[in-house]
């Protein structure tokens, strides 16, 4: 496993690129477009890649965040990519739940659940 | 009679800003024995609307001035934000969970601070909110099957 910034750990597996987000509140708005820096970084150019992103260590997030996940997944899908988001707490699923994407990101239990439904 | 705490503090346009008096807020809250979720409801609407303040009030400029002001009681927590923008409608903002808006990548920060918060009311030109939420507030939890 490879840090590539401080706030994401990267770990392949399965053909799967599983990103973790390693701090426990992702709020300032400087951080997010970092993250969104980092992210779009390793996706890059690929074709058909199946990102997990990892929120287990995620206590808090602002609606910011859903407005980056978006654009991502743009990039993502517009590259015939997948995307999964997985180890969601209740409390931010909640936010999920209201603003109603649930509905728009495929949502996993955990990191096992998302590779498996991803290999499908 | 009530025991009211009261908090005012003036800050700079500046995502760090808020840190200070959240932790402020924070501790009212554990020594009143607010809840996680009251806690958690009422950061979430406070980072959205100093949000909303810095970008589309202050559009990021470091040296405006953001105004906010705490009354937490047992009972009850009043919020006022105010900058110095040029204000804005509340009501033009668009429902972000219709079809045609879900995949927009803006427009969530009113709508989840109203789905957290008992009371979200703007004052006449639209640069001071002012937000309430009484203690163990179900307001932030769907139904089950939604």
């Amino acid at each position: 496993m490879a840090d590539i910034c401080p706030r994401i750990k990267i770990e392949y597996q399965d053909e799967a690129t599983i990103v973790e987000f390693t701090d426990d509140k992702i709020l300032e708005e400087k951080d997010i477009r970092d993250l969104d820096k980092a992210l779009s970084a390793i996706i890059g150019q690929a074709t058909g890649i199946n990102m997990i992103l990892d929120f287990s260590n995620v206590k808090f997030l602002s609606s910011a965040v859903l407005g980056m996940l978006i654009r991502l997944s743009k990039r993502i899908y517009e590259n015939e990519g997948q995307l999964a988001l997985c180890g969601i707490n209740p409390k931010i699923y909640e936010i999920f739940k209201i603003t109603r994407l649930n509905k728009v990101f495929d949502i996993y239990k955990n990191i096992d659940a998302a590779i498996d439904r991803l290999a499908e | 009679m009530t025991d009211i705490h009261t908090h005012k503090v003036t800050v700079q346009s500046n995502s760090e800003a808020l840190k200070e008096s959240w932790q402020w807020l924070l501790k009212q809250f554990e020594s009143m024995d607010y809840s996680d979720h009251d806690s958690f409801a009422v950061h979430l609407a406070l980072e959205e609307a100093f949000y909303n303040a810095i970008s589309h009030g202050h559009k990021m400029n470091i040296e405006k001035k953001v105004d906010i002001e705490f009354n937490v009681s047992p009972e009850k927590v009043d919020i006022y934000l105010t900058d110095s923008g040029p204000g804005f409608d509340p009501n033009t903002i668009p429902d972000c969970r219709l079809p045609e808006n879900l995949y927009k990548t803006e427009g969530r920060g009113i709508f989840l601070m109203k789905a957290y918060m008992d009371l979200v009311e703007y004052n006449k030109s639209g640069n001071c909110v002012h937000m309430v939420r009484h203690r163990n507030s179900s307001k932030g939890v769907t139904a089950k099957n939604n």
